[in-house]
């Protein structure tokens, strides 16, 4: 049906797997940590963007995700950098990064503070990154939950496209902490092709198991 | 004329407004307690000698133990509740108070928290001690805030850097268009920790005197904690009284440029103030007054006078209160969106603390000294870490003849 709105593509990112529109793509499940885990992930893609190293693993996470359902779903070519918002949420904000940086200021002897930390002690830092990266200008915002309220996003997702406030969302979850990690991102886009965008199809893309095949 | 748009086949009308509000700052526990000091031009921002804060003098806005303490006391609650709940359950109950027809506990309304940091302060050993690690998550520090207040759903935490507060009216806006809910307790908080004062100090972006916004001589930041409240409505049955002062529109954008230093050309602030206007059809000669973000560093305020500028409000006056709570982070788009409420309804311009000389590349018209002057609308800006910016505006119902 025209008119309504589409979930296009869908990258998720769990247990040392990734999955591009509900397909294994990628496996490096013996990976010794996630961090390790993440950096097999970029090279494998070979996504060759350096600044990726600089990043805490928050932000990695968010980048092999978005990067990898930006080359499934070539929004930033089909819309204006404006038209396009970024709807991500987390339970552990930046917690991960945090307690690094309070580690860096806990002992007055060895009291060793850093920008290139303290910058990425906010969770919509991954937000900037993906903006970055993709030239990105829409509207932008981070949640926090316990868990993914696919309610809220979904009818927040559909109000903002509803009302003219973006052609295309990408939203999702990405969330790393004490070793701990997983991201599902999602276009959403008023489109003949792809699923219908509800909870139930949200919540199947989640779960790798929404049929991308069928358009 | 009147907006009205359907959605879901229901027709809404796109009226907010504000219903109550609180400020809890160095300058007060009330808006009207803190909004006195604006008037008289008197600062909070102090200089401290505490070492669980920075090792060295610090100037900031700090809020006072003893009276929130005291404060939080009269709410009859037992311990528990960690500075910064206490700050947000006073804020929020002080601005319920003066409105006796919004009902916290009715299905129909929601509370959005916005915050950076949260209760940062629990990642110290010893501090974590006194709490459930659980409470280090924002989440559950919204949910503490929702269960004492007696508000039956769950509440939304919007964590958008500096931009958060202004980002939270907005999302309370849009989600009261959309009529699931009728009000929205908006409440925007966070405390000054050594977390923040050392990360702001690695990137010797705090000032050693009081922040001097828009200045040519400014040299950084001073930083601040609070909370501001904001009870918005879409039932204005609800209002208290006569004056009518509705949140019009409001927009995000990103710079997509880098991560934590804004924009060279203001082009992002810039399109987030053009949506905002178009939204509320709001032609910019019509604009009364800025409250701008002002942080007094360099960069951001040498971008902001260029959107302002380039968005044709280069001679609107504008200010930053930065000078008077320092920066609050998440509480600042709240805090500063209260007090520019009160602007409207006293019809007076708050000068600029420490302002003297103009030093930003674009010509603003910098509100220098308190005044008395016809306040009809109030267009509130904000920028933050990660290229995020964002907008709101306010109007008095009255200000514009609609047809």
């Amino acid at each position: 049906m025209e008119n309504t709105t589409k979930i296009t593509a869908a990258c998720v990112i769990e247990n040392g797997k990734v999955y591009v529109n509900s397909k294994l793509d990628f496996a490096a499940e013996g990976s010794a940590t996630s961090l390790d885990f993440l950096k097999a992930a970029y090279t494998h893609y070979q996504l060759n963007y350096p600044k990726f190293y600089k990043m805490d693993s928050l932000c990695k996470l968010a980048m092999v995700a978005s990067e990898l359902l930006m080359r499934t779903n070539r929004i930033n070519e089909k819309y204006a950098s404006e038209a396009i918002a970024l709807i991500i949420a987390n339970g552990a904000s930046s917690l991960e990064i945090d307690t690094e940086h309070q580690v860096s200021i806990a002992d007055e002897a060895n009291f060793f503070p850093s920008p290139a930390v303290f910058v990425y002690t906010l969770p919509n830092i991954l937000i900037g990154e993906i903006a970055i990266r993709n030239k990105i200008k829409g509207e932008n915002t981070f949640f926090i939950f316990d868990t993914f309220d696919e309610d809220f996003i979904h009818s927040y997702t559909d109000s903002l496209m509803n009302n003219d406030k973006a052609k295309c969302v990408i939203a999702g979850w990405v969330d790393f902490y004490e070793d701990k990690y997983r991201a599902f991102l999602y276009t959403v886009e008023r489109t003949n092709e792809g699923e219908a965008h509800t909870t139930t199809n949200i919540n199947k893309l989640i779960d790798n198991k929404l049929n991308f095949e069928r358009n | 004329m009147e907006k009205e748009t359907w959605i879901d086949g229901m027709m809404m009308k796109g009226k907010v407004y504000v219903a109550g509000d609180n400020v809890v700052s160095s300058l007060g526990f009330t808006s009207e307690e803190n909004f006195a000091h604006l008037k008289k031009m008197e600062t909070g921002v102090k200089q401290y000698n505490d070492a669980s804060l920075w090792m060295e003098p610090l100037m900031a806005s700090r809020v006072d133990d003893v009276r929130l303490e005291r404060e939080f006391a009269k709410l009859g609650s037992s311990e528990g509740f960690t500075r910064l709940e206490k700050m947000m359950l006073v804020s929020a109950t002080a601005a319920l108070s003066e409105n006796k027809k919004i009902d916290i506990s009715s299905s129909r309304t929601l509370i959005i928290v916005s915050s950076t940091k949260g209760n940062i302060e629990l990642l110290d050993k010893e501090e974590g001690k006194r709490f459930e690690k659980k409470r280090l998550y924002l989440w559950e520090t919204a949910a503490q805030v929702a269960r004492f207040m007696g508000n039956p759903n769950k509440p939304l935490v919007v964590s958008n850097a500096c931009i958060s507060g202004v980002l939270a009216i907005i999302l309370a806006k849009r989600l009261l268009d959309e009529g699931k809910y009728d009000t929205m307790v908006v409440i925007g908080a966070d405390s000054l920790t050594k977390f923040v004062v050392s990360g702001f100090q690695s990137f010797k972006a705090v000032s050693n005197e009081v922040a001097k916004p828009y200045d040519a001589k400014r040299t950084g930041i001073s930083l601040g904690e609070g909370c501001g409240t904001m009870v918005l409505t879409n039932d204005e049955t609800k209002l208290n009284d006569a004056e009518r002062i509705l949140v019009m529109g409001g927009a995000s954008s990103n710079d997509a440029n880098h991560i934590s230093g804004p924009s060279r050309t203001g082009d992002g602030l810039q399109m987030a103030i053009e949506k905002t206007l178009s939204e509320a059809m709001m032609p910019a000669e019509e604009i009364d007054f800025i409250s701008g973000h002002g942080t007094a560093t360099q960069f951001n305020d040498d971008m902001e006078s260029l959107a302002v500028a380039n968005t044709q409000l280069g001679a609107v006056p504008m200010n930053s209160l930065k000078s008077y709570f320092g920066h609050t982070l998440g509480a600042a788009g709240i805090i500063e969106s209260v007090m520019g409420v009160h602007s409207m309804r006293q019809n007076t311009l708050i000068g600029t603390y420490n302002f003297e000389e103009l030093g930003v590349p674009a010509t603003v018209n910098i509100i220098k000294d308190t005044r008395a002057e016809e306040v009809n609308n109030c267009l509130k800006t904000a920028a933050g870490f990660g290229g995020c910016n964002a907008a709101v505006l306010f109007e008095k119902l009255t200000s514009r003849a609609r047809a």
